[in-house]
Protein backbone atom coordinates (compact mmCIF):
# COMPACT_ATOMS: atom_id res chain seq x y z
CA UNK A 1 0.00 0.00 0.00
CA UNK A 2 1.24 3.22 -0.49
CA UNK A 3 1.50 6.04 2.11
CA UNK A 4 1.58 9.03 3.39
CA UNK A 5 4.63 11.36 4.95
CA UNK A 6 2.64 10.34 8.49
CA UNK A 7 1.91 7.06 7.29
CA UNK A 8 5.19 5.88 6.54
CA UNK A 9 6.80 7.67 10.20
CA UNK A 10 3.97 6.02 11.94
CA UNK A 11 4.80 2.58 10.30
CA UNK A 12 8.19 2.58 11.22
CA UNK A 13 7.97 2.96 14.98
CA UNK A 14 5.39 0.58 14.86
CA UNK A 15 7.38 -2.01 13.35
CA UNK A 16 4.98 -2.50 10.45
CA UNK A 17 5.16 -2.87 6.91
CA UNK A 18 2.08 -0.13 6.61
CA UNK A 19 -0.33 1.32 8.80
CA UNK A 20 -3.82 2.70 7.73
CA UNK A 21 -5.83 5.86 8.70
CA UNK A 22 -8.04 4.73 11.61
CA UNK A 23 -6.03 1.80 13.00
CA UNK A 24 -4.39 2.07 16.60
CA UNK A 25 -0.50 1.36 17.15
CA UNK A 26 1.66 1.36 19.91
CA UNK A 27 4.73 2.96 18.44
CA UNK A 28 8.13 3.98 19.81
CA UNK A 29 8.92 7.12 20.64
CA UNK A 30 12.34 9.13 19.45
CA UNK A 31 11.79 11.94 22.12
CA UNK A 32 9.31 13.02 24.50
CA UNK A 33 9.02 16.71 26.00
CA UNK A 34 7.64 18.22 29.16
CA UNK A 35 7.63 21.48 30.75
CA UNK A 36 6.81 23.68 33.72
CA UNK A 37 3.06 23.16 33.34
CA UNK A 38 2.61 19.63 32.48
CA UNK A 39 5.78 18.00 33.72
CA UNK A 40 4.76 18.48 37.34
CA UNK A 41 1.51 16.41 36.85
CA UNK A 42 3.14 13.56 34.74
CA UNK A 43 6.32 12.91 37.15
CA UNK A 44 3.44 12.44 40.00
CA UNK A 45 1.97 10.19 37.25
CA UNK A 46 4.86 8.32 36.29
CA UNK A 47 6.16 8.04 40.45
CA UNK A 48 2.31 6.48 41.11
CA UNK A 49 3.06 3.90 38.73
CA UNK A 50 5.84 2.54 40.53
CA UNK A 51 8.34 3.54 37.97
CA UNK A 52 11.93 4.76 39.06
CA UNK A 53 14.13 4.89 35.83
CA UNK A 54 12.79 6.40 33.09
CA UNK A 55 13.10 5.01 29.29
CA UNK A 56 16.05 6.54 28.12
CA UNK A 57 18.23 9.17 29.67
CA UNK A 58 18.37 11.14 26.46
CA UNK A 59 15.43 10.86 25.21
CA UNK A 60 13.36 12.34 27.20
CA UNK A 61 13.22 16.62 27.59
CA UNK A 62 12.33 19.12 30.14
CA UNK A 63 12.21 22.53 29.71
CA UNK A 64 11.18 25.22 32.29
CA UNK A 65 9.31 27.56 29.55
CA UNK A 66 6.37 28.78 30.71
CA UNK A 67 6.21 30.38 33.99
CA UNK A 68 10.24 30.70 34.05
CA UNK A 69 11.80 32.97 35.00
CA UNK A 70 9.89 31.56 37.97
CA UNK A 71 6.36 34.06 38.02
CA UNK A 72 5.53 33.28 41.68
CA UNK A 73 5.85 31.03 44.60
CA UNK A 74 3.59 28.24 43.28
CA UNK A 75 5.16 28.23 39.79
CA UNK A 76 8.80 28.07 41.79
CA UNK A 77 7.39 25.10 43.32
CA UNK A 78 6.48 23.54 40.06
CA UNK A 79 9.72 23.94 38.52
CA UNK A 80 11.25 22.66 41.45
CA UNK A 81 9.30 19.34 41.06
CA UNK A 82 11.11 19.22 37.46
CA UNK A 83 14.55 20.42 38.43
CA UNK A 84 14.69 17.49 41.25
CA UNK A 85 13.08 14.86 39.20
CA UNK A 86 15.60 15.65 36.06
CA UNK A 87 18.49 15.11 38.66
CA UNK A 88 17.13 12.10 40.33
CA UNK A 89 16.63 10.46 36.96
CA UNK A 90 19.40 11.45 35.49
CA UNK A 91 17.61 13.62 32.25
CA UNK A 92 20.31 14.90 30.24
CA UNK A 93 17.99 17.23 28.56
CA UNK A 94 16.75 19.84 31.17
CA UNK A 95 16.99 23.25 30.08
CA UNK A 96 16.36 26.10 32.17
CA UNK A 97 16.89 29.84 33.55
CA UNK A 98 20.47 30.88 31.72
CA UNK A 99 20.28 27.97 28.97
CA UNK A 100 17.19 27.47 27.77
CA UNK A 101 14.56 28.54 25.34
CA UNK A 102 11.15 28.08 24.26
CA UNK A 103 10.97 24.34 24.02
CA UNK A 104 9.48 24.49 20.73
CA UNK A 105 12.23 26.27 19.07
CA UNK A 106 15.01 24.87 21.59
CA UNK A 107 14.90 21.22 20.81
CA UNK A 108 15.31 21.50 17.06
CA UNK A 109 17.95 23.91 17.23
CA UNK A 110 19.99 21.94 19.50
CA UNK A 111 19.67 18.93 17.24
CA UNK A 112 17.37 17.24 19.56
CA UNK A 113 14.97 16.43 17.19
CA UNK A 114 15.80 14.86 13.49
CA UNK A 115 13.87 13.96 10.23
CA UNK A 116 12.00 10.95 10.43
CA UNK A 117 11.34 10.98 14.10
CA UNK A 118 8.49 10.49 16.07
CA UNK A 119 8.24 12.74 18.63
CA UNK A 120 5.21 13.83 21.90
CA UNK A 121 5.39 16.38 23.90
CA UNK A 122 2.94 17.40 26.81
CA UNK A 123 2.13 20.54 25.11
CA UNK A 124 -0.10 21.00 22.54
CA UNK A 125 2.37 23.00 20.03
CA UNK A 126 4.68 19.98 19.67
CA UNK A 127 3.35 19.83 16.14
CA UNK A 128 6.53 22.15 15.33
CA UNK A 129 8.77 19.57 14.44
CA UNK A 130 6.55 18.40 11.36
CA UNK A 131 8.65 21.46 9.60
CA UNK A 132 11.79 18.88 10.01
CA UNK A 133 9.87 15.58 8.08
CA UNK A 134 9.53 14.28 11.09
CA UNK A 135 5.81 13.36 13.31
CA UNK A 136 5.36 15.08 16.35
CA UNK A 137 2.09 15.83 18.39
CA UNK A 138 0.96 16.84 21.62
CA UNK A 139 -0.48 14.71 24.19
CA UNK A 140 -1.78 14.85 28.03
CA UNK A 141 0.47 14.44 30.86
CA UNK A 142 -0.46 11.16 31.53
CA UNK A 143 0.41 10.14 28.58
CA UNK A 144 4.16 11.33 29.11
CA UNK A 145 4.35 9.54 32.06
CA UNK A 146 3.58 6.54 29.82
CA UNK A 147 6.33 7.21 27.40
CA UNK A 148 9.08 8.47 30.36
CA UNK A 149 8.18 4.87 31.47
CA UNK A 150 7.79 2.69 28.14
CA UNK A 151 9.20 4.46 25.69
CA UNK A 152 5.83 4.07 23.93
CA UNK A 153 3.01 6.05 23.07
CA UNK A 154 -0.82 4.67 21.90
CA UNK A 155 -1.88 6.75 18.64
CA UNK A 156 -4.66 6.73 15.84
CA UNK A 157 -3.30 6.73 12.66
CA UNK A 158 -4.76 10.34 10.86
CA UNK A 159 -6.50 10.57 7.83
CA UNK A 160 -4.19 12.96 5.76
CA UNK A 161 -5.37 16.41 4.11
CA UNK A 162 -3.14 17.19 1.52
CA UNK A 163 -2.19 20.96 1.33
CA UNK A 164 -0.71 22.07 -2.36
CA UNK A 165 1.49 25.52 -1.85
CA UNK A 166 2.38 26.66 -4.91
CA UNK A 167 4.00 30.87 -6.51
CA UNK A 168 6.46 32.89 -4.30
CA UNK A 169 4.67 35.08 -1.37
CA UNK A 170 5.08 38.73 -1.92
CA UNK A 171 7.27 41.23 0.23
CA UNK A 172 5.50 41.29 3.99
CA UNK A 173 4.04 38.03 3.80
CA UNK A 174 5.42 35.42 6.03
CA UNK A 175 5.09 31.80 6.95
CA UNK A 176 2.45 32.92 9.98
CA UNK A 177 0.67 34.46 7.09
CA UNK A 178 -0.09 31.38 5.13
CA UNK A 179 -1.11 29.63 7.87
CA UNK A 180 -3.31 32.06 9.02
CA UNK A 181 -4.93 32.36 5.71
CA UNK A 182 -5.46 28.77 6.06
CA UNK A 183 -7.16 27.84 9.45
CA UNK A 184 -9.57 31.31 8.07
CA UNK A 185 -10.10 28.53 5.09
CA UNK A 186 -10.90 25.43 6.87
CA UNK A 187 -11.62 26.79 10.31
CA UNK A 188 -10.58 25.92 14.18
CA UNK A 189 -11.48 22.59 13.44
CA UNK A 190 -10.88 21.78 10.00
CA UNK A 191 -8.22 19.44 10.34
CA UNK A 192 -9.57 17.72 13.38
CA UNK A 193 -7.72 14.16 14.16
CA UNK A 194 -6.18 14.62 10.77
CA UNK A 195 -2.28 15.46 9.44
CA UNK A 196 -1.90 18.42 7.15
CA UNK A 197 0.70 17.73 5.23
CA UNK A 198 2.45 20.11 2.56
CA UNK A 199 3.73 19.47 -0.70
CA UNK A 200 4.15 21.65 -4.10
CA UNK A 201 7.00 23.89 -5.54
CA UNK A 202 6.10 26.86 -3.13
CA UNK A 203 7.66 25.12 -0.23
CA UNK A 204 10.90 26.41 -2.18
CA UNK A 205 9.81 29.80 -0.86
CA UNK A 206 9.15 28.87 2.53
CA UNK A 207 12.38 29.08 4.86
CA UNK A 208 12.77 26.65 7.24
CA UNK A 209 11.71 29.53 10.26
CA UNK A 210 8.40 29.76 8.55
CA UNK A 211 8.06 26.20 8.12
CA UNK A 212 8.66 26.03 11.66
CA UNK A 213 5.72 28.25 12.14
CA UNK A 214 3.29 26.85 9.74
CA UNK A 215 3.56 23.65 11.23
CA UNK A 216 3.69 24.71 14.88
CA UNK A 217 -0.01 26.38 14.49
CA UNK A 218 -1.17 22.89 13.22
CA UNK A 219 -3.03 22.37 16.27
CA UNK A 220 -5.06 25.73 15.51
CA UNK A 221 -6.70 23.88 12.86
CA UNK A 222 -7.45 20.61 14.87
CA UNK A 223 -5.09 18.26 13.49
CA UNK A 224 -2.94 16.36 15.06
CA UNK A 225 0.48 17.26 12.92
CA UNK A 226 1.39 19.29 10.16
CA UNK A 227 4.41 17.87 8.12
CA UNK A 228 7.03 19.05 4.99
CA UNK A 229 8.72 17.09 2.74
CA UNK A 230 12.50 16.51 3.41
CA UNK A 231 14.32 18.89 0.79
CA UNK A 232 17.63 20.93 0.36
CA UNK A 233 16.63 23.47 3.33
CA UNK A 234 15.50 20.42 5.82
CA UNK A 235 19.08 19.46 4.86
CA UNK A 236 20.96 22.15 5.36
CA UNK A 237 19.40 22.63 8.43
CA UNK A 238 19.47 19.34 9.81
CA UNK A 239 23.10 18.74 8.97
CA UNK A 240 25.80 19.84 11.90
CA UNK A 241 22.79 19.88 14.18
CA UNK A 242 21.93 16.34 14.52
CA UNK A 243 22.93 14.68 18.05
CA UNK A 244 21.66 11.52 16.21
CA UNK A 245 21.47 10.20 12.76
CA UNK A 246 18.07 10.28 10.67
CA UNK A 247 16.62 8.91 7.73
CA UNK A 248 14.70 10.50 4.83
CA UNK A 249 11.00 9.25 4.53
CA UNK A 250 9.29 10.39 1.34
CA UNK A 251 5.48 10.00 0.55
CA UNK A 252 4.61 7.60 -1.72
CA UNK A 253 3.50 8.64 -5.55
CA UNK A 254 -0.45 7.67 -4.89
CA UNK A 255 -0.62 7.92 -1.35
CA UNK A 256 -4.55 8.01 -0.12
CA UNK A 257 -5.72 11.61 0.92
CA UNK A 258 -8.64 12.73 2.63
CA UNK A 259 -8.79 15.65 0.81
CA UNK A 260 -6.62 18.00 -0.93
CA UNK A 261 -6.89 21.99 -0.69
CA UNK A 262 -4.26 24.31 -2.89
CA UNK A 263 -2.83 27.14 -2.08
CA UNK A 264 -1.12 29.87 -4.10
CA UNK A 265 1.20 32.48 -2.10
CA UNK A 266 1.41 34.71 -4.50
CA UNK A 267 -2.03 35.78 -4.04
CA UNK A 268 -1.55 35.69 -0.85
CA UNK A 269 -1.25 39.40 1.64
CA UNK A 270 -0.45 39.67 5.41
CA UNK A 271 -3.21 37.90 7.04
CA UNK A 272 -4.57 38.66 10.99
CA UNK A 273 -6.73 36.34 13.02
CA UNK A 274 -9.34 38.44 15.17
CA UNK A 275 -10.66 37.67 18.39
CA UNK A 276 -11.26 35.26 20.03
CA UNK A 277 -10.22 32.39 16.97
CA UNK A 278 -7.08 31.75 14.84
CA UNK A 279 -9.61 31.26 12.05
CA UNK A 280 -11.30 34.64 12.30
CA UNK A 281 -8.66 35.59 9.75
CA UNK A 282 -9.17 39.05 7.62
CA UNK A 283 -6.42 40.51 5.06
CA UNK A 284 -4.64 43.10 6.45
CA UNK A 285 -6.44 45.35 4.00
CA UNK A 286 -9.70 44.43 5.43
CA UNK A 287 -9.02 45.43 9.29
CA UNK A 288 -9.98 48.63 9.12
CA UNK A 289 -9.51 51.54 12.25
CA UNK A 290 -8.12 48.92 15.45
CA UNK A 291 -6.05 51.16 18.36
CA UNK A 292 -4.09 48.80 20.10
CA UNK A 293 -2.14 48.93 23.33
CA UNK A 294 0.19 46.00 23.17
CA UNK A 295 2.65 44.37 20.71
CA UNK A 296 4.23 40.61 21.54
CA UNK A 297 6.71 39.68 18.91
CA UNK A 298 7.89 36.03 20.30
CA UNK A 299 6.77 32.17 21.25
CA UNK A 300 7.28 29.17 19.43
CA UNK A 301 5.29 30.54 16.50
CA UNK A 302 6.91 33.48 15.55
CA UNK A 303 10.58 33.95 18.25
CA UNK A 304 13.42 33.02 15.93
CA UNK A 305 16.09 34.97 14.91
CA UNK A 306 14.20 35.69 11.50
CA UNK A 307 10.93 36.95 12.87
CA UNK A 308 12.95 39.56 15.27
CA UNK A 309 15.13 40.73 11.66
CA UNK A 310 11.37 41.30 10.06
CA UNK A 311 10.57 42.87 12.81
CA UNK A 312 13.59 45.23 13.37
CA UNK A 313 13.82 45.92 10.02
CA UNK A 314 10.34 47.78 9.79
CA UNK A 315 10.99 49.27 13.32
CA UNK A 316 14.50 50.72 12.54
CA UNK A 317 14.89 54.43 12.89
CA UNK A 318 11.16 54.70 14.05
CA UNK A 319 9.39 55.17 17.61
CA UNK A 320 7.31 52.63 18.75
CA UNK A 321 3.51 54.36 19.60
CA UNK A 322 3.08 56.57 22.62
CA UNK A 323 0.08 54.81 23.91
CA UNK A 324 1.70 51.32 22.53
CA UNK A 325 4.00 48.48 24.84
CA UNK A 326 5.82 46.18 22.69
CA UNK A 327 7.35 43.68 24.33
CA UNK A 328 10.06 41.23 22.24
CA UNK A 329 10.93 37.69 23.58
CA UNK A 330 13.77 36.14 21.63
CA UNK A 331 12.88 32.20 21.90
CA UNK A 332 16.51 30.78 23.14
CA UNK A 333 19.42 32.62 24.43
CA UNK A 334 20.76 31.54 21.15
CA UNK A 335 18.29 33.54 19.22
CA UNK A 336 19.33 36.44 22.11
CA UNK A 337 22.62 36.17 21.37
CA UNK A 338 22.45 36.44 17.95
CA UNK A 339 20.04 39.56 17.92
CA UNK A 340 22.87 40.78 19.86
CA UNK A 341 25.62 40.75 17.78
CA UNK A 342 23.22 42.12 14.78
CA UNK A 343 22.17 44.98 16.58
CA UNK A 344 18.87 43.99 16.54
CA UNK A 345 18.63 44.26 20.10
CA UNK A 346 19.68 47.77 20.30
CA UNK A 347 17.31 48.67 17.09
CA UNK A 348 14.01 47.64 19.63
CA UNK A 349 15.41 49.26 22.13
CA UNK A 350 16.39 52.53 20.96
CA UNK A 351 12.38 52.26 19.09
CA UNK A 352 11.47 52.32 22.60
CA UNK A 353 10.67 48.46 22.78
CA UNK A 354 11.17 45.69 25.76
CA UNK A 355 13.76 43.21 25.07
CA UNK A 356 13.01 40.30 27.49
CA UNK A 357 14.97 36.95 28.15
CA UNK A 358 13.16 34.13 26.80
CA UNK A 359 9.98 33.01 27.72
CA UNK A 360 6.48 31.70 26.72
CA UNK A 361 5.39 34.61 29.40
CA UNK A 362 2.75 36.71 27.88
CA UNK A 363 1.60 34.32 25.17
CA UNK A 364 -0.68 32.17 27.65
CA UNK A 365 -1.67 34.91 30.13
CA UNK A 366 1.07 33.79 32.43
CA UNK A 367 3.00 37.15 33.15
CA UNK A 368 5.88 39.53 31.62
CA UNK A 369 2.88 41.36 29.46
CA UNK A 370 -0.46 40.52 30.88
CA UNK A 371 -3.72 42.58 29.66
CA UNK A 372 -6.21 44.83 31.37
CA UNK A 373 -9.71 44.44 30.87
CA UNK A 374 -10.57 46.40 27.86
CA UNK A 375 -6.86 46.67 25.85
CA UNK A 376 -5.94 45.00 23.01
CA UNK A 377 -2.57 43.10 21.76
CA UNK A 378 -1.25 42.62 18.37
CA UNK A 379 1.07 39.65 18.83
CA UNK A 380 2.93 37.27 16.70
CA UNK A 381 1.82 33.87 18.86
CA UNK A 382 -0.77 31.24 18.15
CA UNK A 383 -3.75 31.70 20.22
CA UNK A 384 -6.09 34.51 20.76
CA UNK A 385 -8.85 32.77 22.71
CA UNK A 386 -10.71 34.77 25.16
CA UNK A 387 -9.22 35.62 28.27
CA UNK A 388 -5.73 34.17 26.70
CA UNK A 389 -3.20 37.11 27.11
CA UNK A 390 -5.13 38.24 30.22
CA UNK A 391 -8.29 39.82 31.52
CA UNK A 392 -11.45 37.85 29.88
CA UNK A 393 -12.12 41.56 28.45
CA UNK A 394 -9.09 42.06 26.59
CA UNK A 395 -8.60 40.92 23.17
CA UNK A 396 -5.38 39.46 21.26
CA UNK A 397 -4.64 39.95 17.03
CA UNK A 398 -2.53 37.35 15.86
CA UNK A 399 -0.29 38.67 13.16
CA UNK A 400 3.17 37.94 11.52
CA UNK A 401 5.90 39.77 13.07
CA UNK A 402 6.08 42.61 10.22
CA UNK A 403 2.89 43.72 10.56
CA UNK A 404 3.31 43.20 14.65
CA UNK A 405 6.01 45.70 14.19
CA UNK A 406 4.32 48.26 12.41
CA UNK A 407 1.12 48.43 14.40
CA UNK A 408 3.62 49.24 17.33
CA UNK A 409 4.63 51.88 15.46
CA UNK A 410 1.24 53.00 14.06
CA UNK A 411 -1.26 52.32 17.37
CA UNK A 412 -3.42 50.56 15.58
CA UNK A 413 -3.29 47.32 13.22
CA UNK A 414 -1.42 47.91 9.91
CA UNK A 415 0.76 47.08 7.61
CA UNK A 416 5.03 48.32 6.92
CA UNK A 417 3.55 49.96 3.59
CA UNK A 418 1.58 51.91 5.82
CA UNK A 419 4.33 53.47 7.75
CA UNK A 420 5.92 57.29 6.73
CA UNK B 1 -23.03 2.77 35.44
CA UNK B 2 -25.83 5.58 34.85
CA UNK B 3 -24.40 9.00 35.11
CA UNK B 4 -26.97 11.70 36.05
CA UNK B 5 -27.48 14.95 36.44
CA UNK B 6 -28.50 18.77 34.92
CA UNK B 7 -26.55 20.43 31.64
CA UNK B 8 -24.88 23.40 31.53
CA UNK B 9 -24.90 24.16 28.40
CA UNK B 10 -21.96 26.08 26.00
CA UNK B 11 -21.72 26.77 22.15
CA UNK B 12 -18.94 25.79 19.97
CA UNK B 13 -15.04 25.39 20.36
CA UNK B 14 -14.80 25.85 23.89
CA UNK B 15 -11.24 26.26 24.19
CA UNK B 16 -9.11 24.92 27.10
CA UNK B 17 -7.88 28.38 28.04
CA UNK B 18 -11.83 29.16 29.22
CA UNK B 19 -11.79 25.43 30.42
CA UNK B 20 -9.17 26.54 32.78
CA UNK B 21 -7.10 29.40 32.23
CA UNK B 22 -3.72 29.67 32.52
CA UNK B 23 -3.73 31.96 34.77
CA UNK B 24 -4.21 29.15 37.28
CA UNK B 25 -1.40 26.51 35.97
CA UNK B 26 1.11 27.56 38.42
CA UNK B 27 -0.86 24.68 40.42
CA UNK B 28 -1.69 21.24 39.82
CA UNK B 29 -4.06 20.60 42.59
CA UNK B 30 -7.56 19.60 41.30
CA UNK B 31 -9.51 21.25 43.92
CA UNK B 32 -8.40 24.39 42.96
CA UNK B 33 -8.41 23.87 39.61
CA UNK B 34 -11.76 23.09 39.59
CA UNK B 35 -12.61 26.33 41.86
CA UNK B 36 -11.47 27.91 38.44
CA UNK B 37 -13.32 25.80 36.23
CA UNK B 38 -15.10 27.58 33.01
CA UNK B 39 -15.08 30.50 34.85
CA UNK B 40 -13.92 32.86 32.03
CA UNK B 41 -17.24 32.38 30.28
CA UNK B 42 -19.17 31.13 33.21
CA UNK B 43 -18.69 32.74 36.88
CA UNK B 44 -21.38 30.74 37.81
CA UNK B 45 -20.32 27.23 36.79
CA UNK B 46 -17.66 26.40 39.49
CA UNK B 47 -19.81 27.33 42.46
CA UNK B 48 -23.33 26.41 41.65
CA UNK B 49 -22.08 23.11 39.38
CA UNK B 50 -23.78 19.64 41.16
CA UNK B 51 -21.94 16.25 41.30
CA UNK B 52 -23.09 14.16 38.67
CA UNK B 53 -24.19 17.15 36.18
CA UNK B 54 -23.21 17.04 32.45
CA UNK B 55 -21.18 19.63 30.33
CA UNK B 56 -22.97 19.91 27.22
CA UNK B 57 -21.33 21.66 23.78
CA UNK B 58 -21.04 22.00 20.33
CA UNK B 59 -18.73 21.17 18.25
CA UNK B 60 -14.94 21.11 18.92
CA UNK B 61 -14.71 21.08 22.86
CA UNK B 62 -11.37 21.66 24.58
CA UNK B 63 -9.67 22.96 21.34
CA UNK B 64 -5.91 24.33 21.94
CA UNK B 65 -3.91 23.27 24.62
CA UNK B 66 -2.43 19.71 25.68
CA UNK B 67 -3.25 20.63 29.78
CA UNK B 68 -4.44 17.32 31.60
CA UNK B 69 -5.58 20.85 33.84
CA UNK B 70 -8.89 20.76 31.87
CA UNK B 71 -10.10 17.37 32.36
CA UNK B 72 -8.64 17.46 35.70
CA UNK B 73 -10.93 20.56 36.54
CA UNK B 74 -14.17 19.43 35.15
CA UNK B 75 -13.97 16.52 36.93
CA UNK B 76 -13.03 17.50 40.18
CA UNK B 77 -15.53 20.62 40.03
CA UNK B 78 -17.93 17.19 40.49
CA UNK B 79 -19.41 17.17 36.77
CA UNK B 80 -19.90 13.88 35.36
CA UNK B 81 -19.38 13.70 32.20
CA UNK B 82 -18.71 16.12 28.71
CA UNK B 83 -21.37 15.92 26.28
CA UNK B 84 -20.31 17.47 22.78
CA UNK B 85 -20.48 17.47 19.18
CA UNK B 86 -16.95 16.49 18.76
CA UNK B 87 -14.18 17.07 20.39
CA UNK B 88 -10.46 18.54 20.19
CA UNK B 89 -7.94 15.23 19.88
CA UNK B 90 -5.67 15.77 22.47
CA UNK B 91 -8.99 16.50 25.17
CA UNK B 92 -10.30 13.32 23.54
CA UNK B 93 -7.37 10.92 24.51
CA UNK B 94 -6.48 13.08 28.19
CA UNK B 95 -9.73 12.73 29.29
CA UNK B 96 -9.55 8.55 28.70
CA UNK B 97 -5.95 8.55 29.98
CA UNK B 98 -7.48 10.81 33.04
CA UNK B 99 -10.66 8.61 33.43
CA UNK B 100 -13.65 11.52 32.46
CA UNK B 101 -16.28 10.32 30.62
CA UNK B 102 -16.96 11.89 27.18
CA UNK B 103 -19.49 11.21 24.46
CA UNK B 104 -19.81 12.64 21.23
CA UNK B 105 -23.70 12.97 20.49
CA UNK B 106 -24.02 15.70 17.44
CA UNK B 107 -28.22 14.70 17.78
CA UNK B 108 -28.63 15.10 21.01
CA UNK B 109 -26.68 18.54 21.60
CA UNK B 110 -28.83 20.66 19.82
CA UNK B 111 -32.12 20.08 21.88
CA UNK B 112 -30.60 20.17 24.91
CA UNK B 113 -31.67 23.16 26.79
CA UNK B 114 -29.60 24.08 29.96
CA UNK B 115 -30.90 22.77 33.42
CA UNK B 116 -32.15 19.95 31.47
CA UNK B 117 -31.91 16.43 33.38
CA UNK B 118 -30.00 14.11 31.53
CA UNK B 119 -28.97 10.54 31.95
CA UNK B 120 -26.39 8.47 30.54
CA UNK B 121 -26.37 4.55 30.58
CA UNK B 122 -22.31 4.01 29.51
CA UNK B 123 -23.08 0.11 28.65
CA UNK B 124 -26.12 0.69 26.55
CA UNK B 125 -24.66 3.84 24.93
CA UNK B 126 -28.06 5.70 25.58
CA UNK B 127 -28.61 9.53 26.86
CA UNK B 128 -31.45 10.02 27.62
CA UNK B 129 -33.08 13.52 28.31
CA UNK B 130 -35.80 13.22 31.10
CA UNK B 131 -37.03 16.67 30.78
CA UNK B 132 -37.94 16.72 27.23
CA UNK B 133 -38.83 12.79 27.12
CA UNK B 134 -36.07 12.11 24.78
CA UNK B 135 -33.60 9.59 24.11
CA UNK B 136 -30.67 9.50 21.67
CA UNK B 137 -28.15 6.66 21.32
CA UNK B 138 -23.90 7.81 21.76
CA UNK B 139 -21.54 7.07 19.60
CA UNK B 140 -19.92 3.66 21.34
CA UNK B 141 -16.16 3.66 23.18
CA UNK B 142 -13.98 2.36 20.31
CA UNK B 143 -12.22 -1.02 21.95
CA UNK B 144 -8.85 -0.11 22.86
CA UNK B 145 -10.29 2.82 24.57
CA UNK B 146 -12.68 -0.17 26.26
CA UNK B 147 -9.88 -1.54 26.87
CA UNK B 148 -7.54 1.45 28.79
CA UNK B 149 -10.61 2.32 30.52
CA UNK B 150 -11.19 -1.09 32.00
CA UNK B 151 -7.79 -1.36 32.89
CA UNK B 152 -8.14 1.75 35.05
CA UNK B 153 -6.48 4.43 32.94
CA UNK B 154 -3.74 4.35 30.54
CA UNK B 155 -0.76 4.00 33.28
CA UNK B 156 -2.21 0.78 34.43
CA UNK B 157 -2.23 -0.28 30.88
CA UNK B 158 1.07 0.52 30.38
CA UNK B 159 2.55 -0.67 33.31
CA UNK B 160 -0.11 -4.45 32.50
CA UNK B 161 1.97 -4.48 29.37
CA UNK B 162 5.63 -3.56 30.33
CA UNK B 163 5.17 -6.92 32.75
CA UNK B 164 3.97 -9.09 30.20
CA UNK B 165 6.47 -8.37 28.01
Amino acid sequence: MRMTLTEKILARHAGKERVEPGELILAKVDLALGNDVTAPIAIRAFRSMGAREVFHRERIALVADHFAPNKDIKSAEQIRIMREFAREAGIANYFEVGRMGIEHVLLPDEGLVVPGDLVIGADSHTCTYGALCAFSTGVGSTDLAAAMFSGEVWLKVPESLRIVLTGKPGKWVEGKDVILHIIGEIGVDGALYRAMEYAGDGISHLSMAWRFTIANMAIEAGAKNGIFPFDAATRDYAEGRGKRGYEVVTADKGARYAEELSVNLSRLEPVVAFPHLPGNARPLSRVGNVPIDQVVVGSCTNGRIEDLRSAAEVVRGRKVHDGVRMLIFPATQEVYLQAMREGLMETFVTAGAAFSTPTCGPCLGGHMGILAAGERAVATTNRNFVGRMGHPESEVYLANPAVAAASAVLGRIGGPDELP
Amino acid sequence: MELRGKAWKYGDDVDTDVIIPARYLNTSDPGELASHCMEDIDRAFASKVSRGDFIVAGKNFGCGSSREHAPIAIKASGASAVIARSFARIFYRNSFNMGLPIFEAPGAVDEIDPGDLLAVDMERGVLRNETKGKEYRVAPVPPFMQELLSAGGLLHYIAKRKKGV
